[in-house]
């Protein structure tokens, strides 16, 4: 089996996406002949020629506003928006058209597509290449919002986003674009969406972690079993719908939950699930639920180490809860 | 500039006239229309202004929640979805019932969502005069301005790139060429070459905004040069000269020349809506140079002089007008709501776990006091 990073993975789901069926078009600024600015789509333009593989004008309105339409007739668009933090131009046909099409039209026009964009910091980006906006997203009926954290994870869900339905914001943790390696089939194959996974199996305390953050929290779970305390780290891998009967059946074994992720506290993903797992397991908690996140400020540029929920915050949150 | 075809080779601030005030028809841009052509479009103006002043009623006796109409803006609404192929695909802004009622929309459908009631295709999910009709080629009414120009071009360029030639006609007014949408649809299109028709009504008034508040141009239809495709005004309320700028737009379309802005020079008559006082921010006297050109009085003008239609012929349509919309209304109005499961459905094709949780939340919680 290849070793491959995550660029690579999703590289090959989109081309084998695109491969398989006709109606699938990528498009994006810089997707084309350079292949993207992570390289991302890398070689489809050559494949697929520039119809199919689309360098569009910098609008991120007129990209997403445009798909919409594709979709409509009965395209399906693959979008790449170059930066989550560059995606708010497009949020009016997001939110508004997107993710209401098929209910407002009463299931006559349901609007497929896949939003795929790099996500997060660390990676000495500032305030405009560091966010992880999930929640503004999460909250709007009728998107689902997948982040795989590896590269079997990341084409599984991919292949399994573009299949799905629905319209799927697809974030992809560019700190460990190349990072995280791993082996990944050459064939196809689904990693099935709202699927949470165990990576780490123990019995004092459940940590919930996404993308890039799920590295620090297995880092922080390492060091956490050296001092006797044995965490059960999860993947969430699809943000919503989440898997919610995989992080009930820890948290009831464990009596304990860390949820951790980069974005802002305050109304952050981290805020929903601690109410999802309070409001199905209060009898089970033997300790107040936390949550280790990033700030309540814009995402900084020198200090972003401090920023990020990295491993050195996580662990004495992790043996708090476990001890208290 | 691109070269641009003899219809279109006129000054920017010049408005396309095809019907003249004696009644003849400028050779030069007279589309040919047959007479049934004419009479079909005119029974359509007045099937769309019939309704809208029954509807309007409705809302005052708080039968219906709200109406926004078409009133004065019929020649360029009917005119330009009759110039269309039936394979064509009609982007509404939100003033276009009458363009959907003669593409093959029923009238109980469209009754059933002024109401939305349980038969409402769409659920009672949006306002009223919010419609859907895929089978007639019309998209999904929003409120958001501008949205569905974008969403015109992706969808034309959607069939361009599956070797398909369908235009699609996007509807808009003044107010919207402030939009953003309004301007990447157009830069979009111009750089693909996707066949639209960017079809501007500009009816004078968005909302109390008069259009000399959303630019600063001379006309709207200039701002095609800037997106290097071509921009034609045409006399809004002359269904000829529409349905000839219109085709032409299409032609230009389908022989691979890209898209066309045409901003029809038109007027609200009304309010914007019914929730709107036009006499709050316009003058009595503002209106009277546009009743004089009403569209449904230049038509049927033109019809009269050809014998094509009279006082019989009108009250006929009126009389079979009303009772239908008497009956429609009848059965819409007696139709229960949408169950409250159907709240839930369609947000996603299957409701996931936590929407199947809401919905027995809800059934299993108090009712609200009001009804529905």
């Amino acid at each position: 089996m290849p070793q491959m990073n995550m660029v690579m993975a999703v590289n090959e789901a989109l081309r084998s996406a695109m491969r398989r069926d006709k109606r699938v078009v990528v498009m994006g600024e810089d997707v084309g002949k350079v292949g993207g600015v992570f390289r991302v789509t890398a070689g489809l333009s050559e494949e697929f020629g520039e119809e199919r593989v689309i360098d569009t004008p910098l609008s991120e309105n007129g990209i997403v506003g445009c798909a919409v339409g594709m979709a409509l007739y009965g395209m399906v668009p693959v979008v790449e928006i170059q930066f989550a933090d560059f995606i708010w131009p497009a949020y009016d046909q997001i939110v508004n058209e997107l993710a209401k099409y098929r209910y407002r039209s009463g299931g006559e026009y349901p609007a497929k597509l896949v939003i795929r964009t790099p996500v997060g910091g660390g990676i000495k980006g500032g305030h405009y290449h560091s966010q992880h906006p999930e929640s503004a997203f999460i909250h709007v009926a009728g998107l689902k919002v997948v982040c795989p954290s590896n590269p079997y994870d990341a084409k599984g869900l991919l292949l399994a986003s573009i299949q799905d339905p629905d319209p799927v914001l697809f974030f992809e943790p560019k700190r460990v674009y190349r990072a995280a390696k791993g082996e990944v089939p050459e064939n196809d194959y689904l990693v099935p969406l709202s699927s949470a996974k165990v990576v780490r199996p123990g019995r004092h305390v459940t940590v919930l972690a996404y993308g890039a953050m799920l590295y620090e929290a297995l880092d922080a779970a390492a060091k956490a079993a050296e001092k006797g305390v044995e965490a059960e780290v999860i993947d969430l891998r699809t943000l919503w719908p989440v898997d919610i009967a995989t992080i009930v059946t820890s948290v009831k074994h464990t009596g304990r939950l860390v949820v951790v992720h980069e974005a802002p506290r305050t109304c952050g993903f981290g805020a929903e699930l601690v109410s999802l797992v309070v409001e199905r397991c209060f009898y089970h908690l033997e300790a107040p639920p936390v949550r280790v996140t990033g700030f309540d400020t814009p995402f900084p540029y020198t200090l972003e180490m401090e920023y990020l929920p990295l491993s050195h915050r996580i662990l004495p949150a992790l043996l708090d809860a476990a001890r208290s | 500039m691109p070269e641009m075809p003899a219809t279109f080779r006129s000054e920017p601030a010049k408005v396309i006239r095809v019907l003249s005030d004696d009644g003849t028809l400028d050779p030069r841009h007279d589309p040919r229309l047959s007479e049934a052509d004419v009479v079909e479009i005119y029974r359509w103006m007045v099937t769309t202004r019939q309704l809208d002043q029954r509807l309007v009623a409705l809302q005052r006796q708080g039968r219906i929640g709200f109406h926004v109409g078409s009133l004065g803006e019929e020649a360029s609404i009917i005119g330009s979805a009759f110039a269309m192929r039936k394979t064509d695909w009609l982007f509404p802004c939100y003033r276009e019932f009458g363009a959907a009622l003669m593409r093959g929309l029923g009238l109980q459908t469209f009754m059933d969502n002024m109401f939305g009631n349980g038969n409402d295709t769409v659920q009672g999910r949006q306002m009223p005069n919010h419609i859907t009709s895929r089978e007639t080629g019309f998209t999904s009414v929003s409120s958001p301005v501008g949205t569905q120009i974008t969403q015109a071009v992706g969808f034309s360029w959607g069939a361009k790139i599956d070797g398909k030639d369908v235009a699609s006609l996007v509807y808009f007014g003044d107010g919207a060429t402030s939009s953003t949408d309004f301007h990447s649809g157009m830069n979009f299109a111009g750089v693909f070459k996707v066949p639209v028709v960017f079809f501007c009504r500009n009816n004078g008034w968005a909302i109390s905004v008069p259009a000399e508040r959303q630019t600063a141009t001379r006309t709207f239809a200039e701002k095609a040069a800037a997106y290097g495709i071509p921009g034609v005004r045409v006399d809004g309320n002359d269904i000829f000269a529409v349905v000839s700028v219109v085709r032409e737009a299409v032609r230009r379309g389908e022989q691979g020349l890209g898209p066309t802005l045409v901003e029809a020079v038109t007027y609200r008559m009304g309010g914007h809506s019914t929730n709107d006082d036009p006499n709050r921010y316009r003058e009595a006297g503002d209106l009277k140079p546009w009743a004089e050109r009403d569209p449904l009085a230049l038509t049927r003008q033109y019809l009269e002089r050809r014998k094509l239609w009279d006082d019989r012929a009108e009250l006929a349509h009126i009389a079979d007008i009303d009772q239908r919309f008497r009956e429609a209304v009848a059965v819409a109005e007696r139709t229960p709501p949408p169950n409250l499961e159907s709240m839930f459905e369609d947000v996603y094709q299957k409701p996931p776990w936590h929407l199947q949780e809401q919905s027995a939340d809800l059934l299993r919680g108090p009712r609200a006091p009001s009804g529905h």
